[in-house]
Parts: structure tokens; sequence; C-alpha cells
């Protein structure tokens, strides 16, 4: 392929929002986990829950900072690289995205200094209120976005009039073909990538024998959410699958591996789908059970890639392998989720080292499994920028490549700077085991010494058994 | 329908914009501070005056970017190419501006770094900004519906002006912000600034008033065509009435007023360019009617904001009523 202004933008696209879906898929699960402990606080009046409210809000605090000035690049990005694009599609997307801002960043933002560093300017109903609106602020953030990226998808409820996409129904618009699924499949793994990490901070301080009641709570509500909303991951993935079947079958020939169309397709568990060759090799299959899946007929019939002209099919040998890789950590989180369930029984559930280990090691797995369904269903779209309707190299900014080249750079270097260590932070803050007496987020630390006090560290070695 | 939703929304957004330089623009003039006052605890107490507020002041940036896409997606298309480089730079250096709130506190090891990288960051974004501005106000060549002119076509005498004069007003901005947010010897150290940085601001828009006709007949037919020289006298009165009432009020030690006095001086500039520009999307040529989106985006989308933006303001000002009042070394909020 060649290195033109048109891969480039691709690259910077694809490099810039993958470093942004990472932060929001954690925020939006952990916004609503802070929600939840609040609530839980007010409510029993048990100390545990306010200790874990404000671990959970520093590092909330560090990874929302870090959310916002990556979205703040994406926004302006739609004009500076895709011009073409957002002229065309701005009519229908725009005020998607303007209900976005009005309806979701401003709540979040308005309400995040109160809930960061009001806890003791307010009162505590008008604290939890601020808590409240930034969770349900995300959520609406992500309905928005994603009504704007499932329209891309599955564009419907618009007329094209001289080239450029005009709204005619804004609730067909809005509520897409694939937008109900892509919520809910999303907004499933924000609650499961922020569970996963609890969890994991939960076990590694178990392991390391700093057990105290609120690691024991963090850890236990980790694992409840991982066993209930795990299987419900996988029921909304499969349902998922099954629309862009309907709206998007050359995605799911890429994805399965599939070349010939025919009835009784197999479900290829290993293979290098090869572009060129039209083939795939090292293949390993099950008969059948492709069409059983997803058609649930086992003589169901499968369309092949080949039922599109070359131009037409996205990257099978890219989106075979990130499609097989999020179902597999689907699929392992949901066993984690279900083995903690049966360790329950015996109170086995805070002791045994295996699991815990598991634990740990599934910790990052809910950003690898996002950043690989994303990729499978945005390279999925590929060619089309809006499916069917606008191909990637119509929706290109007229932007030298030399000039492409280095903003790509630009944001090569700068990310990996700053987000490399803002990573480094919120590890070093979640190494630390939450305390008796924990402090939220404080601006001016200064005045405290970086040490913990005696009184503290009495507290916790008393604690930890 | 009679109702001119095009006009409407070239006001809205204009409101958005002037939100976020106002707002932003303390913000960002603080990390421009930074290189003269140097105290680590002076430095602290000026990042903690905006630490509660500055991602809801960030915002309208992108109610004003996103909000283009939406009501003027030809306008957002073509601005957005031309000034590619000023824009990704700003962007950049937002990130690096964005992220140093949080991380100068939470590595005391290498806080002059991150206090670099808020001082860096602030003032490249400020610069783009104003470098944007210029480029702006210039026109911007097009061919059809696409930008047409070259990738430095940005890069002028004119533009470079206006990146420094915006570097002033947002110091000058900030400094006010402090003056009302602090006391005692930072607040002395302040007050010192703020007649040097008023007095650059006030040279600054003198320069751009008549620079500007000059770049361009039709602002020039603008202003100084009868009657509109008398109609629009009243600008340029009020600029130097704002400018002694803001000298008089550092005389006096005001502590409030500063501030109020230099938000107007920007309020009367931003009109000045508003009645420079009316009725462009992208000047010199394209009209707001000619950029707009069709009816249905826009009524769509101001359906939202006459009711969502009261409702944003009222909490935007109850969080800023939540943390008023002075911000002493030594307060970390909670
Ligand atoms: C509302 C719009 C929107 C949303 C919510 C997303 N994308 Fe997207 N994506 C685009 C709009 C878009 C785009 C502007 O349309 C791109 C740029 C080039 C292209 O073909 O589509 C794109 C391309 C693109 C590519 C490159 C595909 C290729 O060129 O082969 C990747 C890997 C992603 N995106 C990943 C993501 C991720 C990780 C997202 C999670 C937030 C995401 N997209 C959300
Ligand atoms: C590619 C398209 C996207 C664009 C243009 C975009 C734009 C933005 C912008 C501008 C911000 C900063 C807002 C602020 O200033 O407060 C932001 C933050 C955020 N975005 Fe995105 N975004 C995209 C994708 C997504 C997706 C797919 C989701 C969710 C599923 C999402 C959820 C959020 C959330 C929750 C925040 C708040 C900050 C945080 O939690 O870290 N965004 N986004
Ligand atoms: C094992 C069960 C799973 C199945 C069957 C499944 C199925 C799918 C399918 C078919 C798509 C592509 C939809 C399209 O492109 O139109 C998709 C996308 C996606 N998946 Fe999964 N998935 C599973 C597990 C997970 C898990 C565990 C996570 C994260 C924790 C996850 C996160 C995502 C994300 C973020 C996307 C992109 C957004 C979207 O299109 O919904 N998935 N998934």
């Amino acid at each position: 392929m060649e290195l033109d202004a048109l891969l480039l933008s691709r690259l910077q696209f694809a490099f810039t929002v993958s470093f942004h879906i990472v932060l929001p898929a954690f925020t939006i699960g952990l916004a609503s986990y802070l929600a939840v402990l609040e609530a839980l606080w007010l409510w029993r009046g048990d100390e545990v829950y306010l200790q874990l409210f404000k671990y959970w809000l520093k590092i909330f605090a560090l990874s929302f900072g870090m959310g916002v000035v990556s979205g703040v690049v994406l926004s302006y990005q739609f004009g500076t690289n895709w011009g073409p694009f957002a002229d065309a599609t701005g009519p229908v997307l725009g005020p998607l995205m303007g209900y976005e801002v009005l309806s979701a960043f401003f709540l979040e933002a308005g309400f995040l200094g109160v809930m960061l560093f009001g806890m003791d300017r307010v009162g505590r109903s008008l604290h939890f209120t601020a808590t409240l609106m930034v969770a349900v602020g995300t959520l609406f953030s992500a309905f928005w976005i994603l009504s704007a990226n499932s329209w891309m998808h599955t564009p419907a409820g618009h007329a094209i009039v001289d080239g450029q996409f005009v709204p005619e129904d804004w609730w067909a618009i809005i509520f897409n073909p694939s937008f109900p699924y892509r919520l809910v499949h999303m907004v499933l793994a924000a609650y499961l990538t922020t569970a996963f990490v609890v969890g994991a901070v939960g076990a590694w301080h178990l392991l390391g024998r700093r057990s105290s009641p609120a690691v024991r709570v963090m850890f236990s509500m980790a694992m409840w959410m991982a066993a209930l909303v795990a299987p419900l991951q996988i029921l909304a993935g499969d349902l998922h699958g099954l629309n862009t079947l309907e709206y998007q079958p050359a995605k799911v020939a890429a994805m399965e591996g599939h070349w010939e169309t025919r009835r009784e397709a197999p479900l290829v568990l290993f293979a290098v789908p090869d572009m060129d060759a039209e083939k795939n090799h090292y293949e390993l299959a099950i008969p059948g059970l492709a069409s059983l899946i997803l058609t649930h007929d086992r003589q169901g019939e499968l369309q092949g890639l080949k039922a599109w002209p070359k131009d037409e099919r996205p990257n099978a040998t890219l989106i075979f392998w990130s499609f097989r890789l999020m179902v597999a950590i689907g699929l392992l989180m949901a066993a984690l989720g279900l083995a903690g369930l049966w360790l329950r029984r015996g109170d086995a559930l805070y002791q045994r080292r295996w699991f815990l280990r598991a634990a740990v090691w599934l910790g990052p797995s809910g950003f690898v499994a996002v950043l690989a369904g994303w990729i499978t269903t945005e390279v999925g779209r590929q060619p089309w920028l809006v499916y069917g309707l606008l191909r990637t190299r119509d929706g290109v900014s007229p932007v030298d490549t030399p000039v492409v080249a280095a903003s790509l750079l630009g944001f090569v270097v700068v990310y990996t700077l700053v987000f490399g260590a803002g990573f480094y932070y919120l590890i070093r803050l979640m190494r630390r085991a939450p305390e008796i007496g924990e402090q939220g987020p404080a601006i001016g630390e200064m005045s405290r010494a970086a040490g913990v006090s005696p009184l503290a560290a009495l507290a916790r070695g008393e604690q930890s058994r | 329908m009679t109702f001119d939703l095009a006009l409407v929304w070239g006001g809205l957004i204009a409101f958005a914009v002037l939100m976020y330089v106002v707002m932003d623009g303390f913000d960002l003039g603080i990390g421009i501070l930074f290189p003269v006052l140097r105290e680590e605890g002076d430095r602290d107490v000026m990042v903690n005056t905006v630490a509660p507020v500055w991602d809801g002041n960030e915002t309208w940036l992108v109610l004003g970017g996103g909000g283009l896409m939406a009501v003027f997606p030809l306008a957002y298309s073509v601005v957005l190419t031309a000034l590619y480089a000023p824009l990704i730079v700003m962007l950049l250096a937002l990130v690096f501006r964005g992220v140093a709130f949080e991380f100068r506190f939470k590595d005391p090891a290498h806080k002059r770094w991150w206090d670099l990288a808020f001082c860096g960051g602030s003032v490249a974004a400020t610069f783009c900004q104003g470098i944007v501005l210029g480029a702006y106000l210039q026109g911007i060549r097009m061919a059809g519906r696409n930008y047409a002119g070259g990738w430095f076509d940005w890069l002028t005498p004119f533009s470079l002006f206006t990146g420094a004069a915006l570097l002033a007003g947002y110091a000058l901005l900030g400094a006010a912000w402090l003056v009302m947010k602090t006391d005692g010897p930072l607040q002395a150290r302040l007050f010192g600034l703020l007649t040097p940085l008023g007095a650059t601001v006030l040279a600054a828009i003198g320069i751009v008033s008549v620079w500007t006709p000059l770049l361009n007949e039709a602002i020039a037919e603008r202003w100084f065509s009868w009657p509109n020289i008398a109609l629009l006298s009243p600008v340029p009165l009020l600029v130097a009435a704002t400018a002694f009432a803001l000298y008089r009020a550092i005389a006096r030690r005001a502590e409030v007023q500063p501030f109020l006095l230099s938000l107007l001086l920007f309020v009367l500039a931003y009109a000045g360019l508003g009645i420079s520009l009316f009725p462009h999307a992208i000047p010199p040529d394209v009209t707001l009617w000619e950029a707009a989106a069709p009816d249905a985006s826009l009524a769509f989308l101001l359906v939202g904001a006459l009711v969502l933006l009261p409702v944003i303001l009222a909490y935007t000002g109850y969080s800023y009523w939540v943390f008023r009042g002075k911000v002493r070394p030594g307060d970390h909020y909670h």
C-alpha cells in the first residue's frame, strides 16, 4: 500500500481514537461504580464504602483528565483530516455530536469539580447528585457518539442532495438499525473493563497479604460483576453479530474467514486469511457450526467474501483475528466469573491463589477486548466511511502527505510520552492499598508530607491479617 | 419559516467561541504567567484557582468545533483543513496543558517538568489560537467546496502578530483572575503585572484595528463608509472608556473590577471582529447562509441548545459559586 495522505490520515485517526477509547471504556464504568459506592455509603453508613469511593475517585480523576484531552483531539480531526466527509455528513452527524456536547460533556465537566473537590463544601446529598450527574453524563456521551458511529455503519433516515446527506427522520437516524446492539455491547464492555481492573487491584492486594475489609469488598463486587455481566455480554455480542450479518454481511464473512458462499458453512477456529490468494492458509474448522450459530440452522447459507468485488472487501487477515481475540477474552471473563461464584460457597473466594492470580492477569483484558472489538467493527466497515454510500478515499481532506506525516509523528511522540506517564501514575495509585481515613483527590498535596501519617500506618497494620 | 435559522446559529456559535475565549483564556493565562511567577507555592495556588473549573471551560471549545460541524459543515470542513498545522499544534499543546493539572501534583519529583508542560502547553495553545484567528480574518482560498490554498497560507506577519497579541490578552485575563482569587504578596505581584499587560493589550487592539482594514477592502468599507462610521464609532469609544476604567481600577487596587473590565475589553474587541466579518462564515466570500446545513439540522439542534444552554449556564454558575472565594497556600479543597 502506498503511504499517501489517505493512509496516513487513517492511521492517525486509528491511533488517536484507540488511545481515546480505552479511557472512556474505563471511566464510564468507574463513574457508575463510584455512584454505587457513594450510594451504599449514604444508605448503609459503612465507612468502607467511603474509603473505596475516595480511593477510586483519585484514579478516576486522572483517567478522566486523560479521556478529555484525547477526546478534544478527535472532535477536531473530522475537519482537519476528513473535511469532505464532514461537509457531506455534517447535517446528520453534527447534530448528534452537538447533542453529545450539550447533554453529556457539559454535564460531566460541570459537576466534575464538585465531585472531585467538593465533598466538604456542599452537603452529602448535593455531592451525591454531582457524582450521579457525572455518571449519567458518561452514559449520555456513549449514547450519542455510538448513535453517530452506528449511523455510519447502518445509515438510515436521510436523503442525499447534491452529495450531502440531509436528515429526513431524526428518530430513524438516531435509532438506526445497529445502534441498540452497539450501545448495549459497548456499555457492557465498559462495565466489564472496569470490573476487571477493580478485581485485579483487589486480587493483587489479597495476594500481597494486604487484605482489609475494603480490599475484600472491592474484590467481591468486581467478581459479582464478572459473573453477571460477562455472560450477558456474550449474549449481546451474539445478537450484535446477527444484526451485522443482516446489514453488513461482507464484514461477517471477513470475521469468519469465509471465501465461498455456501450452506453448512464451517466455523473456522484457526487460519491465516490471504486477501490476494482469496483463501485461508493453515485452516482448522468445525463443519457446519458457523451456519448453526449465525442462521440457527446447520443448512443455512452464508455469503463468502468472493460474493463482493475485490475493492469492496474488508481486510479479513486482520479482523478474523481481532474478532477471535475479543471472543476468547469474553469466554475467559465469563469463566472467571463462574469460577468465582463456585468459590464463594466455601468462602474460598479470597484465598485460592490460582484464582487471585487469574484475576490479576485478566485485569487489562477489558482494554484489549475493547480495542479488538473496535478494530473488528471499523476495519470491517472499509472501504466505506458511510456504509455503501461514501467511500473512505472520497472523504479525506486535500492535505499534503508530508503535513499529515508530521502530525502523525507528533501524535505518536506526544501520546507515548504523556499517556505513558499517565498510565504509570495510574499503576502507582493502584499499587497502594486503600487505607482507613483514605483522602480524596487533593489538588494541593503540598501541605501534607508525602509519607503516610503514623496513625494511618498503625491503623493499616492492625487491619491486615 | 421566516425565522432565520442560519443567522441564529451564527450568533450561537459566536457565543460559544466567545465563552471559550474568555473562560479558557484565564486558564491559559495562568500558564502564560508561569515564567514570571516561579515560586512553587505560588504556582500551586495559581493552578488550584482553576483546577475545579478548567474542564468546563474547555468544553466550550468542543461546542464551538462540534457545533460548527452540525450547523456550518462547509465552514468546519474548509476552515479546519486550511488551518491544519496550527490547529494540530494547538490540540497537542492542550493535551500537555490538560494533563499537567493532575500530573504536577502526582509526581513531586518531576514537578518542574510538568510545570514546563503546563506553561509550554498554555503558551503554544494560545499562540496557535491567535494564529488561527489571524489566518481566518485574512481569508481562505477555495475551489468548489474544498480548500484550495497552500499549507503555509496561514503563516503571515499578520497571523504571527495576532498570535502574540492573544498571548498578551490571555495573560491579562489570567492575571486579573488571579488578583481576584488570591491575596497577600502573590496578589501584590500580580497587581504590578496588570498595568503593563493592559497597556500591551490596548496597543495590540489598536494595531489589529488598523491592520485588518488594510488587508481587506470589504472590511475597510464596512468601517469607514458613511453612515457606518458614525454608527460604529461607539465601539472604539467604548474600548477607550473601558481601558480608562481598567487603569483606574488597578490604581485603586480594586480586586474584582480589573477582571470584569478585562472581560469587557475582550467582548468589545470580539464584537469589533464580528462587525468586520459579518455575514461571512468563511471569509472572504462564503456567507453564513451558503455554508449552513439544511434547516432540518439547524432546527433539530436549536431545540436542544435553547433548552440546555440555560441549564448549562446555571450549573456552571453553581460550580463557580461552590468554589468561590480566595485560594490560599495549603488549601486543597476537601
Ligand atoms: C462517530 C464516529 C466514529 C466513532 C464513534 C468511532 N470511529 Fe473509528 N473511524 C471513524 C469514525 C468513528 C472515521 C472518521 O469514519 C474513520 C476514519 C477513517 C475511516 O475510514 O473511518 C474511522 C476509522 C477507524 C479505524 C481505522 C480503520 C481503517 O482505516 O482501516 C480504526 C481502527 C477505528 N476507527 C477505531 C475506532 C475505535 C477504537 C473507536 C472507539 C471509539 C471508533 N473507531 C469509534
Ligand atoms: C470517534 C469518535 C469520538 C469523538 C469525536 C469523541 C469526542 C470526545 C470529546 C471531544 C471528549 C472530551 C469532552 C470534554 O471536553 O469533556 C470526549 C470524552 C469522552 N468520550 Fe469520546 N469521542 C469519540 C468516541 C467515543 C466513544 C465511542 C465513546 C463511548 C462509548 C466515548 C465516550 C466518551 C466519554 C465517556 C468521555 C468523557 C471523558 C472520559 O470519560 O474520559 N467517546 N470524547
Ligand atoms: C464472547 C462474546 C462476544 C461476542 C460474540 C462479541 C461479538 C461482537 C461482534 C459481532 C462485534 C462487531 C459488530 C459489528 O461490527 O457490527 C463486536 C464488537 C465489539 N465488541 Fe464484542 N463480542 C464478545 C465479547 C466482547 C467483550 C468481552 C468485549 C469487551 C469487554 C467486547 C467489546 C466489543 C467492542 C467495544 C466492540 C466494538 C463496538 C461495537 O460494534 O459494538 N466484546 N462484538
